[in-house]
């Protein structure tokens, strides 16, 4: 019931459950995506809006005319699903009166419509200035004047033909089942959000912003047990055109898998996933205890979203979060002291929102600020955290870290979070190297199941795939692993990390937040890395 | 006003019908309006309302299909939709699952999903609701957090093979979360209701105030296998979880309803058999909508009796492969319950843990239906037929399927808030409280 469409997806059986992201707009020819909209009219309409909003009183407005494009290609087997091409068009508005914010939007793009959304926001933020108990203090930015930003994409995929997905798709499909798996769903999902901001400070802002996911997930059956397994994709969500699945030989890394590096060989790894999903079959049930870890990047991203990304929100810090999402143990006593060990001195985690290649990555935020990079967690303590404009003189800060996102035009902005990363290790250090050193314990790769609580300390993760390591060697696959920990625990069990050269991002297309919730893209990088000593649990079950 | 009659939705859908050139087409028009109010550290955050009215056109030649949808509503814009519909249609590859649009449907008796008191809600309703949680909250040291939203719309779906259908409902959803100001107490409470004249924001918001006092200054317990008493929204965290009872993984072999050597678990003992669950789209306190998206009739229906796994549910395609009939979804499930109050299960406790809510819940193992989550809110230590004290929220890894064979007692059933489904997001539940034996909490937390 919203101005928007969400045209959900259906009939996907069990890989539904895995795609929590709703698809927004309505329902557009593939070919129309490929239409530009003219600035100069994004400009005028913009125009109206800051107009109009400071004619009623408002003492700073923003603007945000939005164009979001998805296109979702969808295969089980055989057989195509689901093609779905959507748009969302239209423009929010967003004023400070009488000390209060308020919002309003609108889906039809004349003056008269415009100036209306921007009169509402007034009106809203009037009335909720009533309730306010301090006015809101907006750290001050200054104009950028004209500015435009594009993600740096070698290859629209929107312009590649559909037909060229789903031959790509079904082949993956059909190499995976050569290779052993008895179901398997693959897709595309493709994002282009193409933004406009520009506010009262002087900014007018154009930017172009382009994220894919390919991912498959393949379940194999062992008839005479009735077991089943499933093996999820290496690939990651980028902030990058189709080039991502342009196969390079330089960016694979060989493991016990093959791992993906800036590209990805989506049939490669699902012939690798059909034979591993039956392996995961006749594996061995891990045995309850303690273990070193040694994490692959494409699994530790996660690990670092719940643990890091999550805590270090300032919102959450603060209490707005605290009916939903939940508050933060990172409270702003432990930052202040200046010597909170969130971990050991090897854990250095930085926000960055101007890395290449990353779904976080923006020239400027949804609040017009130019987008950086900063510590907050330097040589284990906590230094920082996420903030935006009315946020930012809470921390002592005159200027926001531009971590401000709204995910639809339709949406009101709030503090999200930025790609959050562990740095790699300075010195030279293989995947190898690492495995040498540990003498029980295993190494695990690929995200799987999470969970944390609403403070962040407790966490449970699971994987794709686990290896037990034994005396410095790989001793073959394990199943039904899972690990247990506290946040400050297992970053102060950190025990060294891989070198830059194994640095990798994983990451998250549809991070929920906020009520009524909104939808956030963000990667998180790292190098393999070891923790010692961690709490890992058999998860075998039996049910009637 | 975006609530149109049933008549005005018709008018609309047979224009739409009429303008198709497709050897099928259906409509739908669904709209609706939605306001909402949240707040966090005892002030006002943001408010707002939206409304939207739009017509969803789908074409079909042979196994080709096509969508578009529109929310202008003049005679050119509707042609238009259809016309790119079929474009659409046209381009699409062949769906070999895609199926005939249905003929007519006979629904049952008229729903009970509308109220019009929901209807009527006004900003400075929700306003007095968020004033109801913060000015006890300030009284008592204790700092709000909460959210309020509200809708009423409908559906509409029509074909050129004679099938149509209406619907119009409302929803209120009252979610509320009290923390103690000295960081050491959180309570929740919640109402996911029809009718807002059922709702009361102030009881409800204490009720949260008194379980953050109460739950101050936890201390921990070892994690284990211990006797729970659920309260209702934390039975109801983990039934939900098994109500996805889908023929097609289970026929499959990949579902926790499959069988060892093939077959499914259709007809078998799953849980204890005091365990019943049925689906009623008429059942007052959680009504839902006779009809499902695709226009199929729901209908009144076991889903487990007596611990029998009696319904599963087929879509069309799969009904088709398997030769029996199709079986909707439920749209709200009842689970029915006992006489113990929460008090009545305390005092026949010696040794327990009463929990409040579950947060974060997450699948581990799809074969088992394990989960893992945590406690959230609100969690107190039970000895000898009394609560002791609040103890630290622990991580449980328990299945559904498990629990329920592990039944000691059931209270009665209530409306029941699940924790992440986001008010109004999941399918009306109730659900009774209840005591579980060897329930597995595998770690502690310090949240609060």
């Amino acid at each position: 019931m919203k101005r928007r469409d969400f045209v959900y997806l259906t009939g996907m059986g069990a890989a539904a459950t895995m795609l929590p992201i709703p698809i927004v707009g309505n329902p557009i020819a593939p070919e129309r995506a490929l239409e530009a909209i003219d600035p100069a009219m994004k400009k005028r309409m913009a125009d109206v809006a800051l107009n109009a909003g400071r004619s009623k009183g408002a003492t700073y407005v923003d603007v945000r005319i939005g164009r979001y494009l998805n296109q979702f290609v969808v295969t089980r087997e055989d057989k195509v699903q689901n093609i779905v091409n959507t748009e969302s068009f239209g423009l929010g508005v967003r004023v400070i009166a009488n000390g209060g914010w308020g919002f309003a939007a609108t889906d039809k793009l004349d003056t008269d419509s415009v100036a209306k959304a921007a009169e509402a926001a007034v009106a809203i933020a009037k009335e909720n200035s009533r309730l306010l108990s301090k006015p809101v203090q907006l750290a001050p930015q200054k104009g950028h004047g004209e500015v435009s930003w594009k993600a740096p994409i070698v290859k629209n995929a929107f312009e590649v033909p559909i037909k060229e997905k789903v031959d790509l798709l079904l082949g993956v499909n059909a190499a995976a089942m050569k290779e052993g798996a008895n179901y398997i769903t693959s897709l595309l999902f493709l994002v282009n959000e193409q933004k406009y901001f520009a506010s009262t400070d002087g900014s007018y802002i154009d930017q172009d912003i382009h994220r894919i996911w390919p991912a498959f997930f393949i379940t194999k059956i062992d008839a005479t047990t009735g077991k089943f397994e499933t093996r999820n994709s290496l690939s990651a969500p980028m902030g990058m055109g189709y080039e991502y699945l342009d196969v390079r030989p330089e960016d694979k890394i060989k493991s016990v898998t093959t791992l993906y590096k800036g590209r990805y060989d989506m049939l490669e790894d699902a012939k690798a996933g059909g034979r591993q999903a039956g392996e995961k079959i006749a594996a061995k049930s891990v045995e309850a205890g303690k273990y070193d870890l040694i994490l692959d990047p494409s699994h530790l991203w996660l690990t670092i979203h719940e643990s890091v990304g999550h805590p270090t929100e300032l919102d959450r810090v603060l209490g707005y979060e605290a009916n939903f999402a939940g508050t933060s143990f990172l409270t702003l006593d432990k930052w202040q002291s200046k010597k909170f060990n969130f971990g050991n001195n090897l854990v250095n985690l930085v926000a960055d929102k101007t890395q290449v290649g990353s779904l976080g990555a923006v020239g400027y935020d949804d609040e017009g600020v130019r987008c950086g990079k900063w510590d907050l967690i330097k040589d284990g303590i906590l230094v920082n955290y996420q903030t935006i404009r009315d946020q930012a003189h809470i921390l002592g800060l005159d200027a926001s870290q531009g971590c401000c996102y709204a995910d639809n035009w339709s949406s009101v902005q709030f503090q999200r979070m930025p790609n959050v990363s562990l740095q790699p290790g300075k010195e030279k250090k293989s995947v190898d190297d690492l495995i040498k050193g540990v003498e029980k314990g295993i190494y695990i790769i690929g995200d799987g199941s999470f969970s944390i609580d609403q403070q962040r300390y407790n966490f449970q993760f699971g994987g794709q795939l686990f290896y037990e390591i034994k005396n410095g060697q790989i001793a073959g696959m394990l199943k039904d692993v899972a690990y247990q920990s506290n946040t400050q625990e297992f970053w102060n069990a950190c025990g060294g990390m891989a070198d830059e050269s194994d640095y990798r991002l994983g990451g998250a297309f549809g991070d929920g937040k906020g009520q009524p919730p909104q939808s956030n893209a963000v990667s998180h990088g790292s190098s393999t890395t070891r923790f010692n000593g961690v709490n890992v649990i058999n998860t075998a079950r039996k049910i009637g | 006003m975006a609530l149109l009659s049933k008549e005005e939705a018709k008018k609309i859908l047979e224009k739409a019908i009429g303008f198709s050139k497709a050897n099928e087409c259906s409509a739908n028009l669904n709209g609706g309006e939605r306001g909402n109010i949240r707040y966090a550290r005892n002030s006002v955050s943001t408010a707002g309302e939206d409304s939207n009215l739009s017509l969803g056109v789908t074409s079909n030649f042979g196994k080709r299909s096509g969508s578009a949808t529109i929310n202008e509503f003049d005679d050119a814009s509707i042609e238009k939709v259809v016309r790119r519909s079929e474009e659409l249609a046209n381009l699409a590859p062949e769906n070999p699952e895609l199926m005939e649009v249905l003929g007519p449907q006979t629904y049952g008796a008229e729903s009970k999903t509308y109220s019009e008191a929901t209807a009527k809600i006004t900003p400075e309703y929700r306003a007095k609701a968020a004033n109801d949680s913060i000015v006890p909250a300030a009284a008592k040291d204790v700092t709000a957090a909460g959210y309020l939203q509200d809708g009423y719309g409908f559906n509409a779906i029509m074909n050129n093979k004679g099938l149509f259908a209406y619907n119009k409902q409302t929803s209120v959803d009252f979610t509320v979360t009290m923390r103690t100001n000295d960081g050491t107490g959180s309570g929740w409470a919640a109402r996911d209701l029809n009718d807002v004249s059922k709702l009361n924001a102030a009881e409800t918001s204490r009720m949260a105030i008194d379980k953050a006092l109460m739950s101050r200054n936890a201390k921990a317990i070892e994690p284990g296998k211990y006797t729970v008493i659920l309260e209702a929204s934390a039975s109801a965290d983990l039934i939900r979880l098994m109500l996805n009872m889908n023929a097609r993984t289970a026929d499959e072999g990949r579902s926790f309803l499959s069988k060892k050597g093939g077959g499914t678990k259709l007809g078998e003992k799953l849980v204890d058999e005091r365990v019943n669950i049925y689906s009623d789209p008429w059942y007052d306190d959680a009504p839902a909508s006779p009809w499902q998206g695709d226009g199929q009739a729901r209908k009144k229906m076991d889903i487990i009796k007596n611990g029998v796994v009696s319904t599963l549910f087929y879509d069309r395609y799969w009904a088709s492969q398997k030769n029996v009939a199709p079986v909707p979804g439920a749209g709200n499930a009842i689970m029915e319950g006992g006489t113990a109050s929460i008090e009545d299960m305390i005092k026949d406790t010696a040794k327990g843990v009463l929990v409040t809510r579950f947060w974060y819940i997450r699948p581990v193992d799809p074969q088992t239906l394990l989960f893992t989550g945590l406690t959230r809110d609100g969690t107190f230590y039970i000895e000898n037929g009394k609560i002791k004290h609040p103890i630290k929220n622990f991580r449980f890894n328990e299945s559904p399927i498990i629990m329920l064979n592990n039944l000691e007692t059931l209270g009665k059933p209530e409306r029941a808030v699940t924790s992440e489904g986001g008010p109004g997001g999941g399918t009306n539940l109730m659900i009774p409280s209840m005591k579980i034996r060897d329930f597995t909490f595998s770690s502690l937390s310090d949240a609060v």
